[in-house]
């Protein structure tokens, strides 16, 4: 026996050896499912994460980010920082040094003139560039030689990244989109499904809505990479069917986005073939409170205004209370499984910017129960429902229609009750929730409810966009069309003093530690938000791939080069 | 005295009898034929006792079986346990995905959706036929009743409601308390976007009708309108107008669960059957009763309303009657 298992090892000792010095194409094919099928692989003209993931196979962007959420450089030689000189002192410029000997798929060398001809493409007054957000505050662009893009800001930037990196920021090759810019972006079919690029992969063939095929990029700059000779890319069906061809068919080796009830997630599993993966980034699942007063007996124009403070919820004791009652591990196992960990902070990762704030994992009844008695909160007419200065302890819930969401309103009601608040449930239709239409109560800035529920996240990994939401002049109301970001209706001079000085502080950590700072002057020290769940991302892969590694950061696909076979 | 009593006996009975059968045909009245004859019909009979046990199952039901259908095991271990369970002792329908008791929650689903379903179909069917009656009867409203009704069937229903539902809910709910004002405006926005199929029925109906020789003579002598369409026309439009209620239920209550489905209707806490299945349809793979329940109850009362409408329509027609 441990005879045949050596000569089993040695035999694939010998069949692993030509892998690990990997020839490119030499894996063969792997079958890749989107369940939203690709429209397109220029991530310009689509918003869709779909697009853009499947765009990165083809297109790269300067530097990516890894599983972690660092930056690594991808076209880029390296990461220009204030200490290497690559960002000016006063953080109104950096400048970017591409790799030498880069070339595009068709051979030609990738220079300067590509990367600051994308600025143009992506700014062009006549096109509508989805990913507009990540250029914006640049004044010009230089390029000195071809190799070296200095970017210049119209103000300081203390994080420069915005441009050029991650999925959504790809560099287009010059001669080939010259002819698309503006309105004729769209036009450029052959363009836009058939892109030149420097990724490990090259379409051969694009059929829209349904499948892309690609195959290995024959000048891919190392030379035993991509393992795969072949990519299909299939779209079509949903996350249920999705995640079975994966891992109980075994017809795909990885399926994106394979969001599935946790009973569902463990019959799946039992079928032996694949692993779900998931990777968490800053996809909150949040109780927003509301500061100020949604009684609709006030006048129209009124409701939900600073004009009239929340009667019971600006008692802070109150909202420690409603999340102490919280059990949030009991929703994550209700409604996402491993798509999901109970969190206490707005921001949760990545590392080095998420605050150590654990205090309300666990559930405290009696602790919420004790708080509210101490703040007066008692029931003094005998009905079940608490109450102070004639004030009932009573709440409006209002969440969008969802199943997940249903379980967690019936959840949190349970629990809300027992500790004596009366709730209330609403659920609204998510396009008129979040459509932001100021003409509908229903959405979620007017905020005509005590509570509501969602889930929000940023792009990227610098919060301090994010941040600002929560500035006393973001609140929304009737005078800006209730428009603002800060729907909590929060204002906190402090945490408005402390924005201002992140906005002008440079270094990955310093901003870390003040975003740390924000986020628990908006959770635990207040809990104006309760967080309840950090949704990640959550998709599944066959056991028969190997070195795929999951990443919230950038695309899913962000390391398919490195994919292989597992022999 | 003895002889002048007994010889008048057995000629006075044949007397008797006819007198005493012509008092119970008084009696009886017309309703008492239709019962009798609605009797007869098999399928309607069984239609009537599905009906009433499902009605009574729904609004009795909860005196004895007294769990709350809201309710949740805060203890989070038990909670787990008591999740996604098959039919048992203790919950003879199962629970459901947070362990509530689907027994619990069918039967108080159950009154609010036959609530809604019976109003809403009341409301649809008066529109309905006031419409249809007048537009027949009347030449000269005819054209415009029947645009307004070809108006409302080219409106899409869907956005009418939530324009509707939209607009007044919030004022409805505020006279009338949540609860009472939303079923109002429910019944209310569903019957006042499903009467014209019946208009329809009826306006043919009654053109028909018009033209008969009994109405004609009861033109001749002089009958007011009003008379002629309450005494003659109404009650033999009744069978197509009874067609288009029973439909009308089964209609009222699909709609009503889209409403709650889009957030429009009811409260999410409020279980009405057809909210109870769309929410089992997510788990459809792997727990089918949890749709198989509303479904069937929802299936029962669309079927037994038919065919109560086609024992009724039966029960009815003098021309069928008696055969």
């Amino acid at each position: 026996m441990k005879f045949r298992t050596a000569l089993l090892g040695a035999a694939a000792a010998f069949a692993l050896a030509p892998a690990a010095h990997a020839e490119r194409g030499a894996d063969g094919e792997v079958k890749v499912f989107y369940y939203q099928a690709v429209s397109t692989l220029n991530a310009y003209l689509s918003s869709g994460t779909k697009d853009v993931e499947a765009g990165s196979l083809v297109l790269e962007p300067l530097a990516g980010f890894d599983q972690d959420g660092q930056m690594f450089p991808r076209l880029a030689a390296e990461i220009p920082t204030v200490e290497n000189g690559g960002v000016s002192a006063d953080l109104t410029s950096i400048t970017w040094k591409l790799k030498e000997g880069l070339v595009w798929s068709d051979g030609t060398p990738v220079t300067s003139a590509d990367v600051k001809f994308t600025w143009e493409y992506c700014t062009h007054p006549e096109g509508g560039c989805a990913q507009g957000a990540k250029y914006e505050g640049i004044a010009s662009i230089d390029t000195p030689d071809d190799l070296t893009v200095v970017v210049k800001f119209e103000a300081p930037k203390p994080y420069p990244y915005q441009p050029f990196t991650g999925g959504t920021a790809p560099i287009l090759q010059k001669a080939q989109f010259e002819a698309c810019l503006g309105a004729a972006a769209a036009s450029c079919t052959e363009q836009n499904s058939k892109p030149i690029g420097t990724g490990p992969f090259i379409v051969t063939d694009f059929k829209v809505n349904d499948v892309v095929t690609l195959e290995a990029n024959p000048n891919y700059r190392d030379p035993a990479k991509p393992a795969f000779g072949k990519v299909t890319l299939k779209g079509g069906g949903d996350a249920l069917a999705a995640a079975s061809a994966v891992m109980e068919t075994g017809e795909f080796d990885y399926a994106w986005n394979t969001q599935i009830n946790p009973e569902q997630q463990a019959q799946m599993e039992a079928g032996g073939k694949g692993t779900f993966v998931n990777a968490f980034g800053t996809l909150v699942e949040r109780i927003e409170i509301n500061m100020t007063n949604p009684d609709p007996a006030l006048p129209e124009g009124e409701r939900s205004t600073v004009k009239h403070p929340h009667p019971i919820l600006t008692d802070a004791n109150v909202r420690k209370a409603l999340s102490m009652a919280i059990d949030r591990q009991t929703l994550v196992d209700v409604g996402y499984g491993g798509a999901g960990r109970p969190t206490c902070n707005l921001v949760p990762s990545p590392a080095f910017q998420a605050s150590d704030n654990t205090e309300c994992l666990t559930q405290d009844m009696e602790g919420a129960k004790a708080l509210l008695e101490g703040a007066g909160w008692t029931d003094s007419d005998g009905d079940g429902i608490r109450d102070k200065d004639g004030k009932k302890l009573s709440l409006v819930y209002q969440t969008t229609v969802n199943p997940v969401r249903q379980d967690f309103q019936a959840l949190v009601k349970g629990w809300w009750n027992e500790l004596g608040v009366e709730v209330e449930l609403k659920a609204i239709d998510p396009s008129v929730f979040f459509g932001g239409d100021a003409a509908s109560p229903d959405t979620f800035q007017k905020f005509y409810a005590d509570v509501e529920m969602y889930a929000n996240n940023f792009d990227g990994t610098d919060a301090e966009p994010y941040m600002s939401q929560y500035l006393c002049d973001k609140i929304p109301g009737p005078d800006n069309q209730w428009q603002g970001e800060n729907i909590n209706r929060f204002c906190d001079p402090a945490y408005d003093a402390l924005l201002k000085e992140l906005s002008t502080t440079a270094g990955i950590e310093a901003r870390g530690a003040m975003v740390m700072k924000l986020n628990d002057m908006l959770t635990k020290d207040t809990n104006v938000i309760i967080p309840l769940v950090d949704r990640g991302r959550f998709s599944a892969k066959s056991n028969t791939l190997d070195g795929f590694v999951m990443n919230s950061w950038d695309t899913e696909l962000w390391n398919a080069q490195d994919w292989t076979r597992v022999k | 005295m003895t002889e002048s009593v007994p010889p008048s006996a057995p000629p006075s009975a044949p007397e008797t009898v006819s007198a005493a059968v012509a008092r119970a045909e008084r009696v009886r009245g017309p309703w008492a034929d239709v019962w009798a004859q609605f009797r007869k019909h098999k399928g309607a009979m069984l239609a009537l006792i599905t009906l009433g046990v499902l009605a009574l199952v729904c609004l009795a039901g909860p005196l004895v079986w007294r769990i709350d259908p809201n309710f949740i095991e805060s203890d989070t271990v038990k909670m787990f346990k008591m999740r996604n369970q098959g039919p048992s002792l203790a919950h003879p329908l199962g629970t459901d995905q947070l362990g509530r008791d689907m027994l619990a929650r069918m039967m108080f689903g159950g009154r609010i959706s036959l609530a809604v379903g019976t109003v809403a179909m009341l409301v649809a069917i008066f529109i309905g036929t006031t419409v249809g009656v007048i537009a027949g009867y009347f030449r000269r409203l005819d054209g415009l009743l029947m645009r307004l009704t070809d108006l409302f069937l080219a409106l899409p229903l869907l956005p009418l409601l939530l324009v509707m539902m939209f607009l007044f809910r919030d004022s409805i709910a505020s006279t009338l308390g949540p609860r009472l004002g939303t079923f109002l405006l429910i019944v209310l926005a569903i019957g006042l976007t499903s009467w014209m199929q019946a208009a329809r029925v009826v306006r043919g109906e009654v053109l028909a009708l018009k033209e008969r020789e009994f109405v004609l003579a009861a033109r001749s002598i002089g009958t007011p309108s009003r008379r002629i369409i309450t005494r003659h026309i109404l009650p033999n439009v009744l069978s197509p107008v009874l067609v288009a209620a029973t439909l009308g239920i089964a209609a009222a209550i699909i709609t009503e669960s889209v409403l709650s489905f889009l957030g429009l209707g009811f409260p999410p806490d409020f279980p009405t059957w057809g909210r109870l299945l769309y929410d089992g349809i997510a788990e459809i793979r792997t727990y089918p009763e949890r749709v198989m329940w509303p479904g069937i109850a929802i299936s029962l009362t669309v079927l037994s309303v038919n065919y109560i409408g086609d024992g009724l329509r039966d029960a009815l027609d003098p021309r069928i009657r008696g055969r």
